[in-house]
């Protein structure tokens, strides 16, 4: 950055000549002072990498024997075989819960901004805020303790008695529940505030006039909402939905406390066969790691920043409507 | 199916004293019907319980209404009635695991909620009894830390880009290196945190000082954010104002600018705490677990509520109830810091307005 000063001065359509004259050394020490804070900013996010490449360096440099489950005697199987099933299960289980949870999210946004009275709908807007605060810890124990026992009595055997022969819904039903499914569906609850809170705002900001318009057309609301509003939110709830995925990437408690994890390849839901997640295996085995463990652990971390770095490179794009 | 705007067109103006309507006894006895079937059939089904006849009876009103409208109202009206219909109900529908999540925290956190959980640690406690007192301390030094750390750099970062950077090279890949960070898996902050001070403190450390780093890298894009945003309402009239009496750049960001975003600051940094405050994994990872208070941040491991409230589960001891009852009531507690949080982050905003956004 050669430009000085005075020169990014005069550029601010704000700033004008004005304060020139009269304390250079003050405006210096300022400038000074927040572009420091910005540059620390890229100072952080290049230690952030960088932290993490050099310890995840011993993960990836070392013979495919020594990594993985058993790696210590020599019996492992390497970094890409261990990072491949958490890999997919991240995606997979992210995937499930963004499935579930957009529908919704859009629903209830569309029903908090164009359903529900106008009071109502403040305070329903404060709530799902609120929602999407509440700690993950608090979503994840929720799960073990009341959905987990739940689907499983109730709702995973009618699935799997009348609808076994779709491969998702196969095999022997895990009695705890700790499964793929009630995974999906607690990443879906936890998202969908977020998705339905960049929703609603974007199905708010529709243009008045387009709305009426249609009315006056004699549109029912409905075909209203379907020729103005979501079309003119299409963009937003795509970014709404990639956060959302990105946030569900990036779980770590919930998925911990709930999935009762194996390392397999495995698409069926509701089994003891669960592929774990990269950032719950990170929890679950980090405590109890030393020497080369951390290290793959870490590298396996340095996978997930570069998904969930993908996901937002689309979102952002999807917020500028530059994809599909 | 698709509605074209003509076919809109054409019907209100082909039709327009065609409005039959349904009655509201009409829809009443839709209501009823419904429910009425909805006891029968879940009697049928096993047993009159009060989930089953309303999921059964929303199901057939639903139904009922679209047909009902169908034949009396039309097509486009049945549709809308029943976008209505599914629209309310997932709506409903989604309320149920809301509502659980809390009552649930309520129900089971109220069975340690008492005055030895806010005045015992867990030291020498194997099975019943222990309290959260070293958790509360060491979830307050840390995300008090983190805020120290944070706050300052956030908004200077903000005064940057919106008053000095504005279009340079510098700020535009500053904001897209604030947008990368917003991402960040809160785990692979905690991992960065621990890999910057085991270069310090050797393998395996674990410190308060670390989980507080970790949770400012989660922490600090969000105030940016809420700040620039805040910066740019402020109006260029009171800048100009500002110039033209002769104050330098530098005092009137101070002077004018960031009191008038005052307000909207602060309800960001509040916001922004409130989301690290619950965050698990990055401390479980940096800070680790210790059963006793511990103020140094700087050395030795560090007890926070969430992470309390998951060891409370994972490792609760004997009998596991207590140790259940431990986590739950440390979630309970979470919730209310959250809960309040919000609310002072609402309260901060009104009273703070300039008057010029009223």
């Amino acid at each position: 950055m050669s430009t000085d000063t005075i020169d990014d001065t005069d550029r601010t359509p704000t700033g004008g000549f004005a304060a020139e004259p009269v304390s250079k050394v003050g405006d210096r020490v300022f400038s000074g002072l927040s572009r420091g804070a910005g540059i620390i900013i890229l100072v952080t996010l290049a230690g952030v990498a960088m932290f993490l490449v050099w310890n995840a360096m011993p993960a990836l440099t070392a013979s495919s024997k020594e990594i993985g489950p058993g790696g210590d005697e020599g019996n492992g199987k390497g970094f890409l075989s261990y990072v491949g099933t958490l890999a997919f299960g991240t995606v997979w289980a992210a995937l499930l819960a963004l499935l579930i949870a957009v529908p919704f999210g859009v629903a209830i946004a569309l029903y908090i901004s164009h359903y529900a009275p106008k009071r109502l709908s403040r305070t329903l807007g404060y709530v799902i805020d609120l929602l999407a605060a509440i700690p993950s810890v608090v979503y994840g124990l929720w799960g073990i303790f009341v959905l987990a026992p739940t689907m499983a009595d109730h709702v995973y055997p009618w699935f799997s008695d009348h609808l076994g022969f779709v491969p998702m819904f196969s095999g022997k039903v895990l009695a705890s529940g700790r499964s793929m499914a009630t995974v999906a569906l607690v990443l879906a609850v936890m998202i969908l505030p977020i998705i339905t809170a960049i929703s609603r705002e974007v199905f708010l900001q529709t243009p008045r006039l387009n709305e009426e318009a249609a009315l006056a057309l004699g549109a029912t609301r409905w075909e209203m909402i379907r020729i103005a509003v979501l079309p003119y939110g299409k963009s937003g709830v795509i970014s709404g939905a990639m956060l959302g995925l990105g946030r569900a990437l990036g779980e770590t408690m919930a998925v911990a406390l709930i999935l009762a994890p194996a390392n397999v390849y495995s698409l069926k839901l509701f089994t003891s066969q669960n592929p774990n997640t990269i950032a719950a295996n990170i929890a679950l085995q980090f405590p109890e790691s030393t020497g080369l463990e951390v290290n793959t652990l870490i590298a396996t971390g340095l996978v997930l920043f570069a998904i969930t770095l993908f996901v937002n490179l689309m979102s952002r794009r999807a917020a500028r409507g530059n994809i599909f | 199916m698709s509605v074209s705007t003509v076919e809109i067109a054409n019907a209100a103006t082909t039709s327009p004293f065609d409005n039959r309507t349904l009655t509201a006894s009409g829809r009443a006895m839709i209501v009823a019907a419904s429910l009425v079937v909805g006891v029968a059939l879940s009697a049928v089904l096993g047993g009159v319980a009060i989930v089953r006849v309303v999921a059964i009876a929303a199901v057939l009103h639903t139904a009922a209404l679209y047909l009902a409208s169908l034949r009396i109202e039309g097509r486009r009206r049945a549709i809308d009635r029943l976008m209505t219909s599914v629209v309310t109900g997932s709506f409903v529908l989604v309320l149920i695991p809301l509502v659980s999540v809390i009552w649930t925290s309520i129900d089971r956190g109220a069975a340690r909620f008492d005055g030895a959980f806010f005045t015992e640690t867990m030291r020498g406690v194997a099975g019943a009894g222990g309290g959260a007192k070293h958790a509360i301390i060491g979830t307050l030094i840390i995300t008090g830390l983190a805020a120290v750390l944070s706050v300052p750099v956030g908004i200077l970062v903000a005064v940057y880009l919106v008053e000095y950077g504005q279009r340079n090279r510098l700020s535009s890949m500053i904001t897209t290196m604030v947008d990368v960070m917003t991402g960040i898996p809160s785990i692979v902050a905690g991992l960065f945190a621990y890999s910057l001070f085991v270069i310090f403190q050797g393998p395996g450390a674990r410190s308060g000082i670390a989980g507080a780093v970790a949770l400012s890298v989660l922490m600090t894009p969000v105030i940016v954010r809420a700040t620039e945003e805040m910066l740019r309402l402020v109006s260029n009239d009171l800048r100009e104002a500002s110039f033209a009496l002769g104050v330098p750049k530098w005092k009137t960001i101070v002077k004018v600018v960031l009191p008038t975003a005052v307000g909207g600051i602060l309800t960001g940094i509040t916001l922004a705490i409130a989301r690290v405050i619950g965050e698990t994994a990055p401390l479980l990872i940096a800070s680790g677990l210790a059963q006793d208070t511990n103020l140094n941040p700087l050395s030795g491991r560090m007890t926070t509520l969430p992470v309390m409230s998951y060891y409370g589960y994972v490792a609760p001891g004997f009998p596991p109830e207590a140790g259940y009852d431990r986590g739950w009531a440390a979630a309970l507690t979470l919730i209310i810091i959250v809960l309040v949080l919000f609310t002072a982050a609402r309260v901060i905003a009104k009273v703070l307005q300039p008057k010029g956004f009223r």
